[in-house]
């Protein structure tokens, strides 16, 4: 492949993620309110559109024709440039997560990954992790005591969560031997008894507490619980820049539904009889479906009981799940 | 939802006590109460619990615009003024009793005495910015000439579209058509008003 055929393929492939996510960040949030408001007994958006599926459209336009405001007392470039960091975040982590098998096209081999990086666990978990300088710059900019209450629990969830990701990871890259996605994913190509999730369960049940924390849902979403600090980091955000947070949020959600399903679930290796694009897809839904379903059926934890659950039970359990992993593997 | 729900008042019937167990004293209970809680798995009830609900799918939700929930035959929203059923006559006599009792102050009303020499009323509005909706107009006047009706949407571009006459006032032709339902609610007639009803001393 001539250099101009690899920079215009990697190109049409910046563009078909960006477009896919961010339209299936705004499907997540209509899926969202539909599965909440049946787990709730109720209806949903009905009214735009057939079962309201023009919603997305609707909150669309008056994201993007509300008034952009500014505080007067924030720090304006700072605040301005926040949401951008938590949407451009969310979507260079996809950069290096492969999303479907090989597949041809035209006679064209297509690898469904923008860069192939040796390193791609630990590049996605960084990036995401930068992530959550969006909300902590926003809130801390927006010269308002509830943004800075919620910029405040971003950096306990920053400080906390981190090192639960990454130990939690450890014990299944242990067992690869590589930080590659698609070597982990090959390496659970055998089948289903093949998943990693059997052998480190721990480690799964970890990386989904740890995820839920980093992508601040439900029982994590201590950054802008409406009940305690209003909105917190996102108070004095509106129009498109507050819909910007929340692209990103919910790409964030995908990309941790698209992790946990590569590095436990056996990514998109073909399940049985199902290809191994649809299987994956169907892993991705069901850990969406998982977010979603948890928001309605959990309360959320206090910031001490946070930090108490981070560094009191997740990390030990985590540090020995690592330790009890070596002494398995040197055996 | 039927009518019969929101007629009945004795709703003590449906009432459901919910056991609440007194918080452990000794520390062996305490240290049970937090094996009991620990190995119930109560965030897999949670789960469970919406699941359910998700897949019985029974929906209460109302689309309001297009479905409305049936309100009480006793529910007090914007006025109506009646025609008498035979003659078509506006039942208003005149004579002033809503406007005394109104303790908003909102109802003015201007009478004259016509050809006959009765009392005629020519102009009724009630200010329904004003207006509690009490009901005592309703109970205090003795023609049933004023009454609530049930339309609860009073949303207009202009406040005085519901208060003038003409608005409250039966038309003629809804009348002819035998619509104007006698009024079931507040300060009506009992139903066996009829049978109550004694002979004064003066037809002795
Ligand atoms: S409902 Fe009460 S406040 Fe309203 S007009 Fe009648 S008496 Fe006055
Ligand atoms: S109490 Fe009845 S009859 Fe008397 S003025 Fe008012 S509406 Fe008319």
């Amino acid at each position: 492949m001539t250099l101009t055929e690899f920079v215009i393929a990697t190109i049409i492939k910046i563009l078909v993620v960006l477009g896919l996510f961010s339209a299936l960040a705004g499907f997540g949030t209509y899926l969202e309110r539909k599965v909440l408001a049946f787990m709730q007994r109720r209806l949903g958006p009905m009214h735009v559109g057939p079962y309201g599926l023009l919603q997305v459209l609707a909150d669309g336009i008056k994201l993007f024709t509300k008034e952009d405001i500014v505080p007067q007392n924030s720090v304006k470039p700072i605040f301005m440039i926040a949401p951008v960091i938590g949407a451009a975040t969310a979507f260079i982590a996809l950069a290096a997560v492969p999303l479907f098998p090989e597949f041809e096209i035209f006679g064209i081999t297509i690898h469904p990954i923008i860069a192939d990086i040796n390193v791609g666990v630990l590049f996605v978990l960084g990036v995401m992790a930068s992530g959550l300088f969006a909300p902590l710059l926003a809130g801390m900019a927006s010269a308002n005591k509830w943004g800075l209450l919620g910029a405040a629990r971003t950096a306990i969830q920053l400080l906390s969560y981190e090192v639960v990701t990454g130990l939690s990871i450890l014990a299944p890259l242990m067992l690869v031997g590589s930080l590659s996605l698609i070597d982990i994913n090959n390496y659970q190509s055998g089948g289903f008894t093949d998943w990693i999730v059997w052998t480190q369960p721990v480690a799964f049940v970890l990386f989904l507490i740890a995820g839920f924390a980093e992508t601040n849902r439900t029982p994590f979403d201590l950054l802008e619980h409406e009940a305690e600090i209003v909105s917190g980091y996102a108070t004095e955000y509106s129009g498109m820049r507050w819909g910007m947070f929340f692209i990103g949020e919910y790409a964030n959600m995908i990309t941790i539904a698209f992790l946990a399903s590569l590095i436990f679930l056996g990514g998109f290796n073909d399940w049985g009889f199902i290809p191994g694009g649809l299987a994956i897809v169907l892993k991705v839904s069901f850990l969406f479906f998982f977010f979603l379903w948890t928001r309605a059926a959990w309360p959320h934890v206090r910031p001490d009981q946070l930090m108490w659950l981070c560094w009191k039970v997740l990390m030990p359990v985590a540090v020995i799940n690592v330790v009890v992993t070596g002494i398995v593997l040197m055996m | 939802m039927s009518l019969e729900q929101f007629k009945d008042r004795n709703v003590s019937q449906n009432y459901t006590y919910i056991p609440v167990d007194k918080p452990p004293v000794k520390p062996l209970d305490k240290f049970k109460q937090v094996l009991k809680r620990t190995f119930k798995g109560e965030l897999f009830v949670g789960l469970w619990v919406v699941f359910r609900e998700m897949v019985k799918f029974d929906i209460h939700t109302v689309q309001y615009p297009k479905e409305k929930l049936p309100i009480s035959p006793r529910y007090r929203a914007v006025h109506k003024l009646y025609r008498l059923l035979e003659s078509g006559y506006e039942r208003c006599i005149g004579c002033g009793l809503c406007e005394k009792i109104c303790i908003a102050n909102c109802i003015r009303m201007d009478t004259r005495y016509d050809e006959n020499q009765r009392k005629e009323v020519t102009e009724y509005t009630i200010n329904l910015g004003r207006c509690i909706f009490c009901g005592y107009c309703a109970e205090v006047c003795p023609e049933l000439a004023i009454v609530h009706g049930p339309r609860y949407e009073n949303a207009s571009e202009q406040r005085a579209h519901f208060v003038l006459k003409d608005d409250m006032l039966t038309p003629l032709d809804f009348l002819k058509e035998g619509k104007q339902q006698e009024y079931p609610g507040f300060g009506d007639v009992s139903p066996n008003a009829d049978e109550r009803i004694k002979k004064t001393p003066l037809a002795y």
